[in-house]
């Protein structure tokens, strides 16, 4: 017979790898994404586009500098992901440079320049989307209103011409888009609230405009709960826990339950919370990437429930409307600690013989006091 | 305490059929029915059986006999008055052609000590016999039958049977283990549905050797036939209870089982026993019936042989020490169905890939399993680890696998050692689920080899050390008491000499004198003397100035 092979065990192995790991939370991002486009217009789409070639260019870049096997990295689909998860995040007719630097940054600096995947310490997309939002505050919190409260219908062609030239085809800027009928500019319901409470309003006074509906942002809401159905499909599908965001979401009602009791004038109540902004985004596709986060169940909920709790604090009393990208950049911080000190029991530690037989050197210490 | 249930919690539990579960597992695919459908066969005999000399956890024994020697079946072919080792027999009649080194049906393939024998092919076994009335029988006598049949546990660790069954500590359940997590394995499977009662004979034995409460019979609930059998053939008996397990690998490692019907865990420095617990395989309650009743020794044993690339899959009675090519042989095993050549033996999770098919069965032996071409691919493609945790979800022993690997890969042994490394039980269940294809197994295995060979090496340094120090001791001290001599030697002449200056220059007087009347009296010798005296001066002349000179230099070193 010839030479036989030999290798390690186990011989068997789920066909489960990286690659389809990160394809299949991209296929749950789809509901969210489809949702958005439709709410928000065809911005989103474009701004995925851009931040999808820059993320893959980029990495492709950078990888062949290092010498690294580019096909390999490139079939596990975690540059794509990091582009789309930032592209999703900030205003659909923001300018091109924008998303092109912000994915740049994550790509190149937060993740390569920290060995590449598995060994970047922050979330690249959450890292990313800081540094636009400390470097570009303008152009990143011009959220336009929700397609069914714009006056102008903003058409693909003025979508691609205003991303690329700052105008639509027509000659408006972003400001006068974001006007509405009553000729007031429009704002996030996150903003608009905050904007309120520091103008002396009370939240139900606050809430008493056309982008709310019962609490709920008009656009925004429809937004979350598509992106919740994706994040369920993904803890069925086993490629996230539930720790995350289960622990995160419960984590900001609870403390947002905790200051409306408190004040229910000015403290939003934990639902306009949930469905508001991106928390739920946030706990099921942005908290839970893998690298930077926890990685034992119980730290998992440690660190969901912080990411929860600085989310509610830093849009109360912060200077930003949202907070996801803050808390969760934060908690990447803390991982390491957090990890030290939520290793699971291993099998057989909590009854060892020894300790059953000898006496601790703490006891033996007494004894010997006496 | 944690994890501890009272007897009469777990006996509740049994009786409606609650179990507890063990953290983490895989479920892969089971592929059992390739094998399972039909009956054990009988292969024709083999022209070699290579049987290595020490088949279990312990000690090496003596061999019994040498080249040349005709043996039959069942013959002992080793013996050791070390209550830990166990021998080993002739699995069938022939001659023995060769005492020495042989490929081992061990993971490293490294050679071991094995007896070869050339079959005639009658097939004749030694006479026998079977204490009938073992219940009258001393334990003695019944430990001493089992360990001279040579069982060792036939689930796969190889631990001595009657050791573990000559227990002085109290046991409350008595574990049958029926599981076979393994996909692909079928051995047990099969034995339990055709010899249900052989084994309850052995069950019985071992429980009137080791008087548990109560005995737990674990099959998993992928074979109702089995667990149908075995409930037939245990129903007289109340105190035994046939329990189905949830399949779920690795359900079958023995502190899995224990955990998923007690709940207990066994302390990681102690034995189930610790806990109250004993476990078997069925295959070794089989033997143990063998062995009792009938007096015959361990000599064969149930493989599967399985996988794609086998034309035949089948389940056969395996002589110990039958080269794994005479299984495929008769198997009609497809070498062009592979990849690569590749055989395996044991399980697709634990198993161990064979570097030659002249490896022989021994009586860990479970499986044979030759994978076509895409079955269980090998994974070649490492890649880096997105620290996604899959591996600590599936961990049955709740690591975690991904900071072993970091430390493990990086040789800092020591965290690797606070993260328990040592706990790993190298089920596989991280490697199978890592989307990064690590091979993760391979790095602790690694890794574990490195930390006990340091440790070898700094038991070494450490008697070497101690050694040194002895000497260095030693002669220390010698040189001290020396000292010590040569000075009490000069005080006492300086003394001698200050107190009796006169009579020490007298002595010296009367020594010159007597040294004067030796010479006078040798001035005037016999005839006979002078020759003498010639020798002497001839012999003096013949040392020449240096040697005389050498002579002196290693006296004063000799001082």
């Amino acid at each position: 017979m010839t030479k036989l092979q030999v290798a390690s065990s186990p011989h068997h192995h789920n066909q489960r790898d990286t690659g389809a790991v990160m394809r299949l939370v991209v296929y749950a991002a789809i509901p969210g994404i489809a949702v958005q486009t439709y709410m928000f217009g065809y911005g989103v789409l474009v701004q995925l586009a851009l931040a999808v070639v820059t993320a893959v260019v980029t990495e492709v870049v950078i990888l062949e500098i290092r010498k690294k096997n580019t096909e390999r990295a490139v079939k596990d689909y975690s540059a794509l992901l990091c582009g789309l998860l930032l592209a999703i995040s900030i205003p659909p007719l923001a300018p091109w440079w924008i998303i092109v630097i912000g994915t740049f940054f994550s790509i190149a600096i937060v993740k390569q320049l920290y060995g590449g995947l598995g060994f970047n310490l922050f979330n690249p997309a959450m890292a990313g989307y800081v540094m636009l939002l400390i470097s570009f505050p303008v152009q990143m919190t011009a959220w336009l209103p929700p397609v069914s409260l714009t006056i102008q219908n903003v058409g693909i062609w003025d979508t691609i011409h205003t991303i690329f030239t700052g105008y639509t085809a027509t000659g408006f800027s972003i400001a006068q888009l974001q006007a509405t009928v009553d000729g007031a500019t429009m704002a996030t319901p996150l903003d608009h609230i905050k904007t309120a409470l520091s103008e002396g309003y009370i939240i139900s006074e606050g809430l008493n405009n056309k982008i709310f509906n019962a609490s709920m942002g008009v656009g925004w809401a429809p937004v979350s709960f598509a992106y919740l159905i994706g994040g369920l499909v993904l803890i069925k599908a086993k490629v996230i826990n539930w720790h995350i965001p289960a622990s995160m979401i419960i984590a900001a009602m609870a403390v947002s339950a905790v200051l409306s009791i408190y004040d229910m004038s000015t403290h939003a109540s934990p639902w306009f919370h949930l469905v508001n902004g991106s928390l739920i985004v946030g706990a099921f596709f942005i908290a839970t990437d893998p690298v930077s986060a926890s990685t034992t169940n119980r730290g998992r909920i440690v660190f969901g429930a912080l990411i929860g709790f600085w989310i509610i604090v830093i849009r109360t009393w912060g200077g930003y409307p949202d907070a996801i990208a803050f808390a969760v950049v934060l908690m990447n911080l803390a991982v390491p600690l957090i990890d030290y000190y939520t290793k699971p029991g291993t099998y057989g530690h909590q009854n060892k013989v020894r300790n059953m037989a000898k006496p601790s050197p703490a006891k033996k210490s007494q004894q010997g006091d006496k | 305490m944690k994890g501890f249930a009272s007897f009469d919690t777990v006996l509740e539990r049994l009786s409606v059929g609650r179990l507890w579960d063990f953290p983490g597992g895989v479920h892969p695919a089971q592929e059992k029915s390739l094998s399972n459908k039909e009956v054990i066969k009988n292969l024709p005999l083999p022209e070699y059986v290579y049987v290595p000399i020490k088949q279990h956890i312990g000690i090496d024994s003596e061999l019994l006999v040498t080249l040349g020697d005709k043996v039959l079946k069942g013959q002992a072919l080793t013996a050791s008055e070390n209550p830990y080792a166990v021998p080993v027999h002739a699995s069938s009649s022939g001659l023995i052609t060769a005492i020495g080194e042989h490929p081992a049906a061990h993971p490293s393939g490294l050679p071991e000590m094995t007896v070869t024998i050339t079959l005639d092919g009658k097939d004749d076994a030694i006479a026998t016999q079977g204490i009938s009335q073992y219940k009258e029988a001393s334990k003695h006598d019944i430990i001493s039958a089992i360990c001279n049949a040579g069982i060792s546990g036939l689930g796969g660790a190889g631990f001595p049977t009657h050791i573990k069954s000559n227990t002085i500590k109290p046991v409350e359940f008595l574990i049958i283990n029926g599981i076979e997590c393994e996909p692909y394995i079928s051995a047990d499977d099969r034995l339990m549905r055709e010899h249900a009662w052989q084994i309850r004979q052995g069950i019985d034995i071992l429980h009137h050797l080791i008087k548990p409460k109560r005995v737990i019979i674990a099959i998993e609930d992928n074979k109702p036939e089995a667990l149908e059998t075995m409930s037939i053939a245990c129903q007289q008996q109340s105190e035994y209870h046939v329990v189905s397990v949830p399949t779920k690998y690795p359900a079958g490692g023995e502190r899995q089982l224990i955990q998923v019907l007690t709940s207990r865990e066994v302390p990681s420095d102690g034995l189930p026993i610790d806990i109250g617990c004993v476990m078997y395989n069925v295959g070794t309650c089989f033997a143990v019936a063998d062995a009792i009743i009938e007096g015959k020794a361990l000599t064969q044993r149930v493989v599967t042989v399985t996988g794609k690339a086998i034309d035949k899959p089948q389940n056969v009675w395996a002589k110990i020490g039958t080269p794994v090519s005479h299984l495929l042989e008769n198997s009609a095993f497809d070498v062009n169905k592979q990849a690569y050549p590749r055989i395996i033996m044991g399980g697709p999770m634990m198993g161990f890939t064979l570097a030659s098919a002249k490896i022989p069965i021994v009586k860990i032996t479970n499986c044979i399993l030759a994978p076509a071409a895409k079955e269980l691919p090998s994974v070649e493609d490492e890649r880096g680890c997105i620290r996604c945790s899959a591996c600590a979800d599936a961990c049955p022993v709740s690591l975690l696998p991904q900071q072993l690997f970091w430390y493990s890969k990086a040789k800092d042994y020591d965290v690797a050692q606070e993260y328990d490394l040592f706990d790993c039980i190298e089920c596989g269940a991280c490697a199978y689920v890592c989307p990064s294809e690590i091979p993760l197994v391979h790095y602790y295995r690694q890794a574990k080899g490195d930390i006990r060979a340091q440790l070898h090496e700094k038991e070494q340094a450490e008697k070497a050390r101690i050694r040194f120090e002895a000497r260095q001791q030693r002669l220390e001290s010698e040189k001290q008491a020396r000292e010590e001599k040569h000075r009490l030697a000069a005080q006492a002449r300086t003394k001698a000499l200050n107190s009796n200056g006169g009579g020490a220059k007298d002595k010296i007087a009367a020594a010159l004198a007597r040294a004067k009347a030796k010479k006078s009296a040798q001035l005037q010798p016999s005839e006979d003397s002078v020759n003498d005296g010639a020798s002497v001066n001839a012999n003096k002349e013949k040392l020449s100035p240096s040697e005389t000179a050498s002579a002196t230099k290693a006296e004063a070193k000799n001082d």
